[in-house]
Parts: C-alpha cells; sequence; structure tokens
C-alpha cells in the first residue's frame, strides 16, 4: 500500500492554491481533502456556491481534473449524463464521477435532481459539503440550517429565536433510496474523511457522502479554529459521523459527551440565546437532539 | 433512401434520430412529444441503437443530463414541448452559453395558463434569445431532413452551438405521412462523427463553465452573437450539402413560394404554410400576386437574405402561433426591424392566428392577406369565436 505522505504528495494539489476562499474555509479544505482521496482519474460536476465561485473564476482555475459546473440545482442530472457518455464510450471502468454542492444545493433546490440520480443507479459519488446555509449568497437559512440558528433570513428577534426548525436529514433521505453508501464526514476528522471517500470510491452505484464544513463567515467564528468548531460538533454528537454500507451502520465513537454550550457559545450565529433573557430551554432542546444522536448511532461505548 | 414508407410522424423522427448515432439520449414525458421518445426507447429496447436511454425525473433534468453527456463529447438528443421546455429552459441557456452542440425537437404546443395541449409555436419562440439555433419544419419529412442537417450544424466547428428542430404539435408527429427517410450508409456519409474540439478529458483536465466577472462576461456573448450570424452561411452550406446527397431539395434559411413577382407575400413557419400555399395557388388563379415566404430559420434571423428577398413586395403579412403578449408576434417585431431605415419599405402587418390548436381555415387566410392590404395590422387575432364572453374580462 502507498504511504499516506507518498500519495499526499501527489495528489494534494488537484484542487491547487491560489484560489479565492475566505480564510478558515472549511469546504475548501474539505474538497481539497476529497480529490487527494480521489486522486487524478475522476471528472467533478460542480454545482453553484462557493467552491465554484472561488475556483473558477474565468480565466483561472484551481482545478487540475476535468471539472464541469453547469448550474445550481442539476449538479446530479449532469453527473449522470456524464457517466452515462463515459459508459456507453467505456470509459467507466478507469473513470470515477464525482457530484458535489454545498447544503443548499443539495437538500433544497437540487435535491430532486439527486434523488433521480440516486435512483436510477448512476455510478456517481454525491458529495455534499455541509456549511448550514447559503453562504455564496450571504448567509441565508437553507433546509440545512440547525436549529435556532441565526441566518440573514432566519434572524432572531422580538417574536423570533432565529431558525425555527432542526436541521434536514438528507443522509437519511439517500439511504432511503437503497443505495449500497451513505457516509456522514467532517473536515475536523481527515483521516475518517479520506477512507471514507476512498471507501465510496470503490464502490459502483450511487454513493452519498455529507461532509461537515464549518464557515467562519456564515457562523461568526475565528477563521483560526476551524477545525476546532468542527471537532466539538461531532464531540457534542451534534454531527454524528457515521457510514452504512449495505445497510450496515458504523459510527465514529466519542470519548465522552461534550455540552452543546460549547460548541454554541463561541458562534455569532447562536449568541442569541446566550444574552441577557434566559434561554436554557433552547439549548435544552438542542442539547436534546445531540442527546438523541448519541443514543440512535451507538456515539458513546457504554 | 427508403422510398414512400407510410409513418407516422413521430416513429419517422425516432427513426431518423436513431439514424444520427446520438450515443446518450434523455426525456421526460409530456404531451405531444411523448411518442417520439417511446418509439425512440423501443429502438435503444430493441438494440437497434447503441445509445444510454435516461429516463429522468423532470425536463430540467433532461437537458441537464445531455449536457453533461456533451461535455464528454458524444452526441446527444433530447425532446420536449410546452411546459417541458420551460422548465428546461434555464439549461436551455445554460448550454448555448456552454457552447454544447445539443440537439433537440421541440413539438411545439402552447403554454399555461389554461391548461392546453395542443399546437402553437409559443413554447419554442421564448427560446429565441438562448443561442439556440432554431429551425421550423413544414412536415414530417423535412422535420427529419432538418434532424439530421441540425447535428451537422450544431457540430460544426464554426458553429458549436446547440440547434432545436420544432414541429407542430399533432399536427405532424400524430399524422401519418409518406416519408422517405435516408439509409444509415447514406446518414453515416452525410454526418460524421461528432468531433468536439473541447471535453472533459482525465488526460487533459479543461474546466468548463467558468464563472465570468464583468471583464469577461460580455464578450461571451458577442462571440455568441458573431457566431449566429456566420452561422447562416453554414447552415444554407449544409442544405445544400443535404440536397446534393439526398437527391432532394433542403431550402436552408426559408422557402420561396411563388414570391418573386408577388406583391403581398405570406410570411409564416410551420405547417400552417401548407394550408397558405393553397390559398396562395387559388389567389394566384385569381390574377393576384401572392407568394409565400415559409420561413425555417428563424434563430439566427436570416436578416440580409430576408431584406433581399422581399424587398420587391408592397406587402409583407406575417402569420404568426405566438404573442408576445403587450406586444407584438416575434417575428413581425424582428421582420419590422429588417426593413427599418432602409431603402426598401414594405408595409409589414402582423397576425396571430392558431392559439391553442386553434384550426387556421382557409378563410381565416383569405380574410387576413385582405385585410392587410388596406391597414397595417399589429398582433391583430384572427378567427376569435365571437361567443367568448371577452366583455367581462376586458371590464
Amino acid at each position: 500500500m502507498v504511504k499516506v505522505e507518498e500519495r499526499d504528495k501527489f495528489n494534494d494539489h488537484l484542487l491547487a492554491s491560489g484560489h479565492t476562499a475566505c480564510p478558515g474555509c472549511g469546504q475548501s479544505l474539505a474538497a481539497r481533502l476529497v480529490l487527494r482521496a480521489a486522486g487524478r482519474n475522476v471528472m467533478v460536476v460542480n454545482s453553484t456556491g462557493c467552491l465554484e465561485v472561488f475556483s473558477s473564476k474565468y480565466p483561472e482555475s484551481a482545478w487540475e481534473v476535468p471539472w464541469i459546473h453547469s448550474l445550481f440545482e442539476n449538479t446530479s442530472a449532469v453527473a449522470a449524463g456524464v457517466e452515462a457518455a463515459l459508459k456507453i464510450t467505456g470509459q467507466l471502468d478507469r473513470v470515477r464521477v464525482i457530484a458535489q454542492g454545498g447544503d443548499g444545493s443539495t437538500a433544497d433546490i437540487g435535491l430532486g435532481a439527486i434523488s433521480g440520480m440516486l435512483e436510477r443507479g448512476h455510478d456517481v459519488l454525491y458529495i455534499c459539503y455541509d456549511n448550514e446555509a447559503y453562504m455564496n449568497t450571504g448567509i441565508q437559512r437553507s433546509g440545512s440550517t440547525p436549529y435556532y440558528a441565526r441566518t440573514t433570513t432566519s434572524p432572531p428577534g422580538k417574536v423570533s429565536l432565529g431558525n425555527w426548525r432542526p436541521k434536514k436529514d438528507v443522509p437519511q433521505i439517500a439511504l432511503a433510496h437503497g443505495i449500497p453508501y451513505v457516509a456522514v464526514a467532517s473536515v475536523g476528522y481527515p483521516m475518517d474523511l479520506d477512507r471514507k471517500v476512498r471507501k465510496a470510491l470503490s464502490i459502483r452505484g450511487p454513493k452519498y457522502v455529507q461532509i461537515h464544513v464549518p464557515c467562519p463567515l456564515g457562523w461568526g467564528t475565528d477563521p483560526a479554529r476551524t477545525i476546532d468548531f468542527a471537532r466539538l460538533a461531532v464531540l457534542t454528537g451534534l454531527y454524528p459521523l457515521y457510514e452504512v454500507e449495505n445497510g450496515e451502520l458504523r459510527a465514529l465513537k466519542i470519548p465522552k459527551k461534550v455540552p452543546v454550550e460549547e460548541y454554541l457559545k463561541e458562534q455569532v450565529r447562536f449568541r442569541h440565546l446566550f444574552g441577557k433573557e434566559d434561554r436554557s430551554k433552547e439549548i435544552a432542546e438542542i442539547q436534546s437532539i445531540a442527546d438523541q444522536n448519541i443514543e440512535k448511532f451507538g456515539l458513546i461505548v457504554k | 433512401m427508403v422510398k414512400g414508407r407510410m409513418l407516422q410522424g413521430a416513429r419517422a423522427m425516432a427513426e431518423m434520430c436513431a439514424l444520427c448515432r446520438p450515443k446518450v439520449i434523455s426525456a421526460y414525458p409530456i404531451t405531444p412529444q411523448t411518442l417520439i421518445v417511446e418509439e425512440l426507447s423501443q429502438i435503444v429496447a430493441d438494440g437497434d441503437l447503441e445509445a444510454e436511454f435516461i429516463n429522468v425525473e423532470g425536463e430540467h433534468s433532461a437537458a441537464s443530463v445531455v449536457l453533461g453527456a456533451a461535455a464528454v463529447g458524444v452526441r446527444v438528443f433530447t425532446c420536449s414541448s410546452s411546459q417541458g421546455l420551460l422548465l428546461m429552459s434555464e439549461v436551455i441557456f445554460n448550454i448555448a452559453g456552454m457552447r454544447l452542440p445539443v440537439v433537440m425537437i421541440c413539438v411545439n404546443r402552447s403554454v399555461s395558463a389554461p391548461l392546453n395541449i395542443w399546437n402553437d409555436q409559443q413554447d419554442s419562440i421564448i427560446m429565441r434569445d438562448s443561442g439556440w439555433i432554431q429551425l421550423y419544419a413544414e412536415n414530417n419529412e423535412e422535420t427529419c431532413d432538418l434532424l439530421l442537417q441540425a447535428h451537422k450544424i450544431a457540430e460544426d466547428h464554426r458553429v458549436m452551438l446547440p440547434a432545436m428542430v420544432c414541429c407542430d404539435g399533432y399536427v405532424l408527429p400524430h399524422a401519418y405521412e409518406i416519408v422517405d427517410l435516408p439509409s444509415q450508409a447514406e446518414v453515416d456519409a452525410f454526418l460524421p462523427p461528432y468531433d468536439p474540439i473541447y471535453k472533459l478529458d482525465i488526460d487533459n483536465p479543461t474546466t468548463m463553465g467558468a464563472f465570468a466577472d464583468p471583464e469577461k462576461y460580455m464578450e461571451t456573448r458577442y462571440m455568441i452573437q458573431e457566431t449566429m450570424k456566420k452561422s447562416l452561411s453554414v447552415i444554407e452550406e449544409v442544405a445544400r450539402d443535404f440536397g446534393s446527397s439526398f437527391g432532394r431539395s433542403s431550402y436552408g434559411l426559408f422557402e420561396k413560394y411563388r414570391v418573386d413577382d408577388a406583391s403581398t407575400v405570406v410570411v409564416a413557419l410551420g405547417s400552417m404554410a401548407g394550408t397558405i400555399k393553397d390559398v396562395v395557388d387559388e389567389l394566384r388563379d385569381q390574377g393576384e400576386k401572392v407568394g409565400i415566404l415559409r420561413l425555417i430559420c428563424y434563430r439566427p434571423f436570416p436578416k440580409e437574405a430576408l431584406y433581399e428577398a422581399l424587398s420587391a413586395a408592397e406587402n409583407i403579412v406575417i402569420m404568426e402561433k405566438d404573442i408576445s403578449l403587450g406586444g407584438s408576434g416575434a417575428v413581425a417585431t424582428d421582420m419590422r426591424a429588417v426593413f427599418y431605415g432602409r431603402e426598401a419599405c414594405p408595409r409589414i402587418s402582423g397576425f396571430i392566428l392558431g392559439l391553442g390548436g386553434r384550426d387556421i381555415t382557409v378563410d381565416d387566410i383569405k380574410t387576413t392577406i385582405s385585410k392587410a392590404q388596406h391597414q397595417v395590422a399589429d398582433a391583430d387575432f384572427v378567427g376569435l369565436k365571437e361567443d367568448l364572453e371577452l366583455e367581462g374580462i376586458n371590464g
């Protein structure tokens, strides 16, 4: 087996430096890790969003693999077309197809096309970079925005405490299509992420991998602490890392439960829960989401 | 050439599609397009065409699938109508901007509301600004001929733009006509395999669909506009090649029928030209100098060729199955722009007929031509039912 260091040297810059992502961008780091795991024999179909905009401003491109962007919501359908063309021309044995987008294009506007792609069984890995809001357009609420988070379209106000719904569970929607592999990863756990992308690409058929990627701009977090927040989301149980391969669930265990306050309190998007008013009820609701995840996925070894 | 088979239009179009050897086909069902894709599915299911046929969850994805496949460098086909084309519209513009030579048939149907599944040409006319070449057929055989030519035009390295072949819903694909379809060998000789200039390729990685800031975007539009103008001669060239290869005429940008000495020339697109030709013959017998110019190529709009063909006319009478609500018919608007400020200055009248499948009768056409002798009409509706309670709507 090739040592990780050697492989990394070869593939580390398939998403090259020099792009225009914000400092501390979790998505750009995750996208680089995905390509490092995938290697050069991939075609990437990218939806509209931050990743597309910061990496492909004509006449420059950060992509050293074949890469195509079409629109916001049709990434899975474009990827299905790419896969079909590779299949009919006999290239599918040496080329893998990755479709990728943010949580807005995944949980909301592109969900129909994703469902179609999964249902038809295309040999495509779909990757959702989940930073929990429409960051490219200026931090608007998506279906993947967590409970009580402030966004520009779910602002706290006199009669509001921010986002009024828990986040949409897209991995479970993907699973409901009966596809061979679904995984949830985090940019805070790069080795786990690397393994899951490699695992996904070793399987034929449709695969779905969702990666939690903090957004310093949208979350109001210190750009130097992106990995800390990614890890805290996992350690609290709010973002359980798991994979389901042919129906078999495996979850990444956490050593001990970290209270959700530790994750929430330093993010501007949750700051309204830590003001003068007592918001212990709302924080308890968020804690119960984490507790349910810990129970459901068996995150703590008893 | 297989001579004289009595075929339903949709079957003929599907067979011609298969003869063009697309590698990826994607479509979503919508009346009246369905017959064509049903026939194509069967052709693929029978192994008579080696292609991936992708049944998608909506037209937006149908267009996106062929976009993705075309980006890998294979020939593709899709087909839609009406609401389906409108749902595709975002992708339709995107395909043109990405300079991918996708070819589709639009089976023309009206646009809702009210829901109406019958023919007019509003759906494809809406797409006139998208950067697609648009060719309108009069009959089933011509739809097939134009489909073959559309691939050749779109994939020409001087063009590299998508092309839409438009045929009137129900009037054509549901009708049985005698159609001569070429043999596979003849098609292969006329239409070589698609040779892309750019494609997704792991051995030569490219970035497609990059974004363009204000310093770059405008040039992309300019380049399409210039290519559109230049593609007029490619369309004519391909039509000439078609004529010499298949021994029957293909008219290129437009067909002139008894136009040369005519003082009144009707301009129309698609199947209604057949009825208009009959009226022209009848009026000619009565000594009236009438002709019809049937516009085949609506985008690019052949401005100079039309000026030349029509500058001797006194009256130009546009009959069209679309309306820019609050404005005029699209073809009339374009036609007026051809003559404005030029030496020749015929009277140009615009009439709206046949919306939502309303019959276009011989009497309608006669009335229209006669009306245009005395006044300049603008978006005059022809064939309205008098029993409609228009008063209530008009207040």
